[in-house]
């Protein structure tokens, strides 16, 4: 009996209690810089895509929602014909930045991206694409990587030693 | 006392009626929110009070469905009885002196026999709508509310013994000088929890029990039927509310503010109380409601009528 009275007085006194609500349009709350929101496609900081149509990422997605297209310019570089998240689908798990060996695809601190129309919800590759590296200032694939592309050879990427020829090898 | 302009009376206390059980919908809400740490409706028009506006246009135009299984006149006639059942009690409310519809000279009487005639509206519901759990929502609505409305009178008996009338009217003028929350506080507390039970509001709110029954006897009732149903419970709520505040806490009574503005103080401080109630209390049991109901608050009605009128015998020799 006494314990009800106490309940009671309890949650009376809550009316002095900080409220938790945050009123959200008004105020906005702080999100961290690793929030999974909104889905991106960076650039390198030379202003090229970063993205190599490698298809990890389609491929890991568990809910299918991202459709690309790989293709080749004239100098070799892969690079996406046309890249789709329909995000009327995507459940913002984050596999897709997990799984992207170029750091192109990037999950960002936004989630308004209210539409009334379903089909507004498909973002296509001009859509996805920022101006500029995102989380990974600094980065470029092509720079590092040791595959030829028009304009760098095999050997002339960053931190990479000339190919050694193997016939010099042989005793 | 009985009002010069009855119509005036009966149109005015059944239009602020019939609104503030809707606003109160928006009170229970915004009070409910305030002790649980929230904020509750507050977005449309000025303190969210609109949105009152917003939840009716919404179940005016919700599908009115009828079970085909359901007992069609009765499934009806339900919701109807608890709304007629509870206004009808209005009738004898003593606002302020002069604003009363009919001033019944066995008021108290005539509201405890429409609250029980309150019951076969939830009974109705639970039956007709022929589901399991209707029915046993039903079964529960009708064997708490007898075996509380039981208690309920014997407690209101003090105060009739205190008063020598069964007249609201008089009953609140018989506490010019004492409120009968004092003598009868006993009797206050009886009465407190068996409205409470009589309401069917939380915590004795097993008929509707959402976690068993899914919504109990009104599981089947959708839009304005189901609406009914509401406007029944918080009718009740102010209802109860009034009457604690006219037979223990004397009504219209108090310095300075007129009458009616005490009355409405009074009423709202007890409508909140309900509020606190349902934020604060889990539901028991139904075999410890029945237990509590026949062999702890019973007795003590009893014996609380039997002190009373021991005393006032010995008072008035």
């Amino acid at each position: 009996m006494f314990s009800i009275i106490r309940t009671i007085w309890y949650v009376l006194l809550h009316m002095f209690h900080k409220r938790v609500t945050v009123q959200y349009p008004e105020h906005k709350p702080y999100l961290s810089p690793r929030y999974r929101g909104r889905i991106v496609l960076s650039r390198d900081p030379d202003g090229g895509d970063r993205c190599v149509a490698c298809y990890l990422c389609a491929v890991v997605c568990p809910v299918d929602c991202i459709a690309l297209q790989a293709t080749e310019d004239p100098t070799g570089r892969r690079y996406p014909e046309f890249f789709r998240i329909n995000f009327s689908r995507c459940i913002f798990c984050g596999l897709c930045e997990e799984a992207c060996p170029t750091y192109a695809i990037q999950l960002t601190p936004d989630f308004e991206m209210g539409e009334y129309h379903r089909q507004n919800m498909v973002y296509e590759k001009q859509d996805l694409l920022i101006s500029g590296p995102g989380k990974y200032p600094g980065y470029n694939y092509w720079r590092v990587a040791g595959v030829k592309i028009g304009g760098k050879d095999k050997g002339e990427a960053e931190n990479e030693g000339r190919p050694v020829d193997l016939h010099s090898l042989l005793p | 006392m009985t009002s010069p302009y009855p119509i005036l009376a009966i149109v005015g206390i059944l239009v602020v009626a019939l609104t503030l059980a809707a606003g109160l919908i928006w009170l229970e809400r915004r009070l409910l929110a305030l002790w649980q740490d929230r904020y509750g409706p507050n977005r449309v028009g000025p303190f969210g009070l609109l949105q009152v506006l917003a939840d009716m246009i919404k179940i005016f135009f919700k599908e009115d469905w009828i079970p085909p299984f359901a007992d069609k006149a009765v499934f009806v006639l339900a919701p109807a009885v608890i709304v007629v059942t509870v206004l009808m009690s209005f009738a004898v409310l003593p606002i302020a002196p002069g604003i009363i519809v009919s001033d019944l000279n066995i008021g108290l009487l005539f509201v405890l026999a429409m609250s029980s005639l309150g019951v076969y509206s939830v009974v109705l519901a639970g039956w007709s709508s022929d589901n399991k759990y209707s029915l046993l929502g039903g079964l529960r609505a009708a064997a708490q509310m007898l075996s509380y409305e039981v208690f309920m009178g014997l407690s209101l008996m003090g105060v009739v013994l205190l008063a020598g009338s069964f007249d609201l009217s008089a009953i609140v003028e018989a506490q010019r000088h004492l409120w009968f929350v004092v003598p009868q506080f006993l009797g206050f507390l009886l009465f407190l929890v068996a409205g409470v039970a009589e309401t069917r509001r939380l915590p004795f709110d097993l008929p509707e029990a959402e976690s068993e029954l899914i919504a109990g006897f009104h599981s089947e009732y959708s839009g304005m039927k189901f609406g009914m149903f509401f406007v029944g419970e918080y009718l009740g709520v102010i209802l109860i509310s009034s009457l604690i505040s006219i037979l223990f806490f004397g009504g219209w009574l108090g310095p300075i503010l007129p009458p009616i503005v005490w009355f409405l103080l009074k009423t709202f401080f007890f409508i909140s109380f309900f509020i606190l109630l349902r934020a604060s209390l889990p539901r028991p049991r139904f075999d410890q409601l029945m237990s509590w109901g026949w062999k702890v608050m019973l007795p003590l009605a009893l014996a609380n009528l039997l002190v009373t009128g021991a005393v006032a015998l010995a008072w008035s020799k």
